[in-house]
């Protein structure tokens, strides 16, 4: 499923003393069944885009389309529920969500909320839990007596349970561990690959959108400053250090190597495998 | 090494309902002056000890000291006086309306003179670089910005042990180098003792000494270099290496002859240069 933004603009507590601009000249467009990474750091517009992909937010100026819906300022929306079911949204820390007495009842919370029947919504949530990588016998216990990491994948299996045609992940392994957070990583990578699901990431890491992402693109103070696929992104780190934007610690390396030897890669490696290789090049070529 | 400040004997500790140790035996000192990393996966122990160093929790068995002071329920209130703590989630550790009065507040509890608070106020706000936000409300606030006026409260304690439990880890990639560069130089300005429970190796690998905490037990203690050269056995546990590490040995398997040990890009970048230099 598609999701364009058309000229969106957002502005926060409209006619207040508060009145914020959060968002303006928004235009981007994510395709159907593509990865798509969003980076910026705090302040930059990222949440507050994030909640105009499944309709928590509408424009105050612009269109949002997703699929065949369309969102627009100044009119009245009935029926997002559809909306909300097919952009499933994983919040940053999910696991703060969790409520319910048993894992089992908490995942069925979300597809039963959207007219599934109860037998049904057993069927997906042991469908979801194994696709978090946690085995059945999990359904049974109690949210609350499980680890962090257990926590947080159970909060992903709620979302996955609703069958959504596009998810958004925001910040999704904040306060794991390395292995934790690749081990979520590679997870929602495989649902992307094997189920096609389209996946849009909010992310502070360079490392993870340079990974996984066809394409990235960079919000700042309320607009996208740049969009791309990864190598075009990075062809430029200059520009994102400027921003007080990381890159990639390859992109980093490469470029203080490049400024010590006073040569220049011909493009940006964006894995350690790749930086080597470009670096044994660089040593044969030696000080010729 | 300075001298021990803090000593851990035999330390247990469970949580109600649990049926396996949070700490399980665990012993190690700390010294004076020195920033401790410690590291592990979720789950391994690492808060739990924070807690138990804070009094937060005590330990079912085995003692902790404190400035040659044993950790009790009797004590732990002047232990308290001597660590402060920085804890994850920059929202939930403000109390005061403003940033002023949000550091004025653990002097307040310890029943510090107006004048005293004023200075101290004023001077740990400086030192964390945020005396121009005196009178801002917190939700004004960066995540990193909040941070600082967090370790401002801390600092204005003035107490011999900062712990940072995973204080950076919600932060963006900019909040995070000023909160460690903040940290970095209130210790050497004033020989504070860091602790810093961490899963973020690169800041690890700038300690002096490091903890790897596995399934409640001390897998290792060491110096960064020699508990990086674990490796293979690092990932094994759930945790990672720094990049310079593993890009040398991504170099050396292409036969670039770089040596091992490099925990700074800049130690290795150096290296490269050298090795250029003489091709």
């Amino acid at each position: 499923m598609r999701i364009t933004l058309d000229d969106v603009e957002y502005r926060y507590q409209v006619n207040t003393p508060f009145e914020h601009l959060a968002l303006h000249d928004v235009n981007i467009s994510m395709e159907s069944g593509t990865y798509t990474a969003i980076i910026g750091h705090t302040g930059s517009g990222k949440s507050t885009l994030l909640q105009h992909l499944n309709a928590l937010l509408k424009p105050t100026k612009g269109r949002v389309f997703i699929g065949d819906r369309t969102i627009e300022a100044g009119k009245k929306e009935k029926l997002l529920r559809p909306i909300r079911q097919k952009v499933g949204i994983v919040f940053q820390f999910p696991e703060h969500q969790l409520f319910d007495e048993t894992v089992e009842k908490d995942i069925c919370f979300g597809p039963m909320n959207f007219g599934v029947s109860e037998v049904e919504a057993k069927k997906l949530a042991r469908k979801a839990i194994v696709q978090v990588g946690l085995s059945e016998d999990i359904l049974v216990k109690s949210p609350f007596d499980l680890s962090g990491g257990q926590m947080r994948r159970v909060a992903i299996a709620g979302v996955l349970a609703m069958e959504p045609e596009v998810l958004v992940l925001d910040e999704p392994t904040a306060g794991l561990d390395p292995r934790g957070r690749k081990e979520i990583m590679d997870m929602f990578y495989d649902l992307h690959k094997v189920r096609g699901i389209s996946t849009i990431l909010v992310t502070h890491s360079m490392e993870d959108a340079a990974k996984y992402a066809d394409d990235i693109i960079i919000m700042h103070q309320g607009t996208v400053f740049k969009k791309g696929t990864p190598q075009e992104i990075f062809s430029q780190p200059e520009q994102l250090l400027e921003l007080g934007l990381d890159v990639p610690d390859t992109v980093r390396f490469q470029l203080k190597l490049q400024k010590e030897l006073g040569v220049r890669f011909d493009h940006p490696c964006l894995n350690i495998g790749d930086l080597a290789i470009e670096i044994d090049k660089a040593m044969k070529r030696g000080n010729r | 090494m300075g001298k021990k400040l803090v000593s851990l004997e035999n330390i247990i500790f469970r949580y109600e309902g649990q049926s396996r140790n949070a700490l399980d035996d665990v012993s190690f000192d700390i010294y004076q002056g020195e920033w401790l990393a410690i590291v592990g996966h979720n789950g391994s122990g690492k808060s739990t000890l924070a807690k138990l160093l804070n009094g937060l929790q005590f330990a079912h068995s085995g003692t902790i000291m404190i400035n040659d002071q044993i950790m009790t329920e009797e004590t732990v209130w002047d232990v308290r006086q001597k660590i402060g703590m920085v804890f994850q989630n920059p929202d939930n550790q403000f109390v005061g309306t403003t940033v002023q009065d949000d550091v004025a507040f653990g002097l307040e509890n310890a029943g510090v003179s107006q004048q005293v608070m004023v200075e101290r106020v004023h001077g740990a706000l400086n030192k964390v670089k945020m005396n121009a936000f005196l009178n801002q409300e917190p939700h004004h606030l960066s995540g990193g910005q909040k941070q600082r006026v967090a370790i401002a409260g801390v600092i204005a304690l003035q107490p011999d042990i900062i712990i940072l439990d995973e204080a950076t880890s919600m932060l963006d990639p900019r909040g995070r180098e000023e909160v460690l560069e903040t940290v970095r130089e209130l210790k050497q300005e004033n020989e504070i003792t860091v602790i810093s429970i961490t899963h973020d190796l690169e800041e690890a690998a700038k300690a002096d000494r490091m903890i790897v905490m596995n399934q409640g037990q001390l897998y290792r203690e060491g110096p960064p270099q020699d508990i990086f050269e674990l490796e293979e056995e690092l990932i094994a546990l759930g945790l990672d290496i720094p990049f310079s590490v593993k890009l040398t040995k991504e170099l050396q398997k292409n036969g670039v002859r770089v040596v091992n040990g490099h925990l700074t890009e800049e130690e290795l970048v150096k290296d490269l240069c050298e090795l250029h230099s003489m091709m």
